[in-house]
């Protein structure tokens, strides 16, 4: 079948979370089914494999949640991160839909864990899978397979044959060979384009190259450049992309989660002139991380330094590389390949601006600086304990922002504004729609979850279910 | 791989794992490395032999092989515990028994049998060995009490005493103090834990086992070999009793205590253990470890063998063939307990002291 004459019903291309949910939906709905994704299958699962846990609104605590969240908190939190950049309609959507995932998830293959003491801080708003993304999009799979959804993984969709928004099949070259698949309607849910590093230069500039990227290589954001080049109407700022702070020794490609680095708070951070460039201590570090990332953009060779005393050191989670490590500030200095001359002046600067104050890394709390530019309003304490630790830090970019438009029925809007008969998308591809700007931990999964349950619904009406 | 190398390996890996902790819900490993830093090779003893290599954590695993970080934890873990198997046994010069461990078990058992064959051809003669025995010491006229029971109770004293020397130099290592290990809350809930195999439910699915889907079948043969054991250990307990108090000598009537508990404990660990050898042949073998996978074979082998000679001498007590299958079945039954304290029944012993410290740990935790 797969390569063969016969159409489906829907053809979805990706094979993230936001694919699976709609292949799975429009697959019960009684649709025949293609999922195409481009990545080999031990690396399947797009972005989705990397993820930990859901946002979602609900009533009242679970086995699984300690609390309730309910649409207004959640459309506040949702409000606070974009500063305005969503669609109202589009996001209470998602909002009221994601109550039904607590449910929907296990019933096709994912597993809750019961929240733990941790260092996480989420467990009243977001439920986490066990065993992370890759074991949901596991489950998923599986689910998938044993409902009849053909799936072909290395299969890569370079070409949408398309007119007046009317898809009519999908080239797509696999093991070299180019094959057509015509299908009655399309689910495009294939990510973002964030590792794309040429797309990004031409927003970004040579800076680019210095970007790492956190998730899978196969978000080359092929399918959006389709979409956009048929005449789907853009969503979203196409230099926007969700940057943190990570380790700089990370690979360039699929770190996940361990290269992040949480270790600014506790200390000071200079770039590759050993000057600060931004308050460390501005606010708690979960609120701030995304910011650094284009912090360290900015900063003479997209590298930075964040060096911490012994005393820092607990207070953050272990990263997955040792960190640089001496007796002395100049030492370190060394070590990391740095100024030891400035490295020590842009210390001793800060020790000595620094006030007395009582710390407390659950709060914030008065160690702050008196007479710095910039300041370090929170936890700065004398970087005066040996051994010294240093992390080299690198822009880390985790999805990027620029979209195809959507409705409520995740049809693809076309530049004269009508939506595209037959063409739908779902997951990152369009989480812009919601989430204009900022992030708000495992609302991505959100988004791509009820996106994609609409775009699988959707897709198999349009064939006739 | 040698010692050093798979320590620093083990110290990586768990770094990454410690950083990601997605894994937490699944089993006992994942919260005991929450609370480390850094791992010395007795933390990682200690974790090994937590884990039950369910491999949920295998699959669920975002740099799992071929991702560039290549994290294996089951493998790593079973490379450990093979590793701790050798290190913690006595006497060390013996420790090569653990490597090639089938082939070691197969010789070991089969110079057993010709040992036997060959004292009752020398003492008793073939009449005896190829004549019918039927009546209450029928077994003895083939095999004399005094050799029936005393060197299998030296074996036995022997392989506690390994047992108990490779504990105390396990809890000593990893944990500390004899004393510590004297904990009547902690006994207990490792007790539970090991009578329940609490850790192979993985986070509640089942184990990755024998390949990626969620299955249960792994626990449950290994409750039917376990708890077959168990059975037969009471029967023969039993047995013991009837034959020093009450005088009544073996075989017993098939609706007797022994033969009852026997017979059940012995299906249970021939179905037990066959179906766990199927298991291990279709299982996976990227998260395997080839020298724990030889061991596993080799001891299950061994219970198989033993339960099924064990049964077929039941089945034809009263025939000619009862000799023969007599000194078979305790050839294999030598085999199994001297091999016991060099093979895959230690795993036994540190398991149940790594939970016995997991929940000592946990408890000051809260």
């Amino acid at each position: 079948m797969i390569g063969g004459s016969e159409p489906f019903d829907v053809l979805v291309v990706g094979g993230g979370n936001a694919a699976l949910c709609a292949a799975i939906t429009a697959r019960r709905a009684g649709a025949s089914v293609l999922l195409l994704e481009s990545a080999p299958k031990d690396f399947r699962g797009g972005n989705s494999r990397h993820t930990r846990d859901i946002r979602y609104m609900h009533r009242a605590a679970t086995e699984y949640v300690t609390g309730a969240y309910d649409e207004e908190e959640f459309w506040q939190d949702l409000l606070g991160v974009t500063g305005g950049a969503t669609n109202e309609r589009l996001a209470r959507l998602t909002i009221r839909d994601s109550e039904c995932l607590g449910d929907w998830m296990p019933a096709n293959g994912v597993r809750w864990q019961k929240p733990l003491r941790g260092t996480l801080h989420l467990t009243r708003s977001n439920l986490f899978m066990l065993g992370g993304g890759k074991a949901m999009v596991n489950g998923y799979y599986d689910t998938a397979a044993k409902l009849g959804v053909e799936i072909a993984y290395e299969t890569e969709v370079r070409e949408l044959k398309m007119s007046a928004g009317e898809f009519a099949s999908a080239m797509a070259s696999r093991n070299g060979a180019s094959n057509e698949y015509a299908a009655k309607a399309l689910v495009v849910a294939s990510g973002g384009f964030e590792a794309n590093i040429p797309w990004l230069k031409e927003y970004w500039g040579d800076v680019a190259e210095n970007f790492i990227i956190r998730g899978t290589p196969h978000n080359q954001g092929g399918m959006l450049k389709e979409l956009l080049r048929h005449g789907a109407k853009p969503e979203g700022d196409p230099r926007g992309c969700h940057a943190v702070a990570l380790d700089a020794r990370a690979p360039k490609f699929d770190g996940g989660i361990v290269t992040r680095l949480d270790s600014p708070p506790f200390g000071i951070v200079v770039n590759k002139q050993l000057t600060r460039f931004y308050d460390e201590g501005e606010d708690f570090w979960p609120k701030r991380y995304a910011i650094w990332g284009k912090l360290i953009a900015e900063q003479p060779d997209q590298i930075a330094y964040s060096i911490v005393d012994a005393k820092a050191l607990p207070h953050f989670m272990p990263s997955v590389f040792p960190p640089v490590q001496a007796a002395s500030i100049p030492e370190l200095a060394g070590a990391l390949g740095i100024d030891p001359m400035l490295l020590g002046a842009a210390v001793n600067e800060f020790n000595q601006a620094v006030r007395p104050g009582k710390f407390d890394p659950g709060a914030l709390d008065d160690c702050r600086t008196e007479g710095l530019v910039p300041p370090k309003s929170h936890w700065a304490r004398p970087i005066d304990t040996p051994p010294y630790y240093g992390y080299p830090l690198r822009p880390g970019i985790t999805f990027t922002y620029l979209g195809v438009t959507v409705n409520e029925q995740a049809q693809v809007i076309m530049q004269n504004d009508a939506p595209a008969k037959n063409v739908f998308a779902a997951g990152e591809v369009m989480a812009g729609n919601i989430l204009g700007r900022g992030y708000l931990a495992g609302f991505g999964l959100t988004i791509g979850s009820v996106f994609g349950r609409i775009a699988g619904r959707e897709a198999a009406r349009c064939a006739g279910y | 791989m040698p010692d050093t190398e798979l320590i620093q390996d083990g110290e990586r890996q768990m770094r990454i794992c410690n950083a990601c902790r997605y894994c937490e819900g699944y089993c006992a490993v994942f919260p005991a490395m929450e609370q480390r830093r850094v791992f010395t090779k007795a933390d990682l003893t200690y974790l090994a032999n937590l884990c039950f290599d369910c491999r949920d954590c295998y699959y669920a695993c975002q740099y799992a092989p071929p991702h560039e970080f290549g994290v294996n934890i089951p493998k790593l873990m079973a490379e450990l515990r093979a590793d701790t198997y050798r290190e913690f046994t006595w006497p060390a010069i013996l420790s090569g028994l653990f490597k090639r461990n089938l082939l070691a078990a197969s010789a070991i058992t089969a110079a057993s049998i010709v040992i036997i064959l060959g004292l009752v051809l020398a003492f008793q003669g073939s009449d005896v060995l190829l004549g019918i025995h039927v009546g209450e010491g029928a077994f003895y006229r083939v095999v004399p009490f005094v050799a029936m029971t005393v060197p299998p109770s030296l074996v036995v004293l022997y392989g506690l005493t390994v047992f108990i020397i490779g504990a105390t130099r396990f809890w000593r290592d990893t944990q500390g103090p004899i004393s510590a290990m004297v904990d009547l809350p902690a006994l207990w809930r490792a007790t539970k834990d090991a009578f329940g195999l609490a850790y192979m439910k993985g986070g509640g699915a089942g184990c990755n086992y024998p390949a990626e889907s969620f299955s249960r079948a792994r626990m449950w043969h290994h409750h039917l070999v376990f708890y077959g054991f168990l059975l037969d250990l009471a029967a023969t307990t039993i047995a013991a009793f009837y034959d020093h108090f009450l005088g009544w000598q073996a075989p017993y009537p098939y609706f007797s205590a022994p033969v009852v508990l026997g017979t059940a404990g012995g299906v249970g660990l021939i179905i037990g253990t066959a179906g766990l050898l199927y298991l291990k042949w279709k299982s996976d073998r990227a998260p395997a470890d080839a020298s724990m996978l030889n061991m596993d074979v080799a001891f299950l082998l061994l219970l198989f063998l033993t339960s099924f000679t064990g049964l077929g001498l039941l089945a034809l007590r009263e025939t000619a063939a009862m000799g023969t299958l007599l000194v078979i079945h305790l050839g294999f039954v030598a085999g199994l307990f001297i091999t016991a304290p060099y093979g895959k029944f230690a795993h036994v012993v540190y398991r149940y002291a790594a939970l016995v410290r997991y929940s000592i740990e946990q408890r000051r935790v809260v």
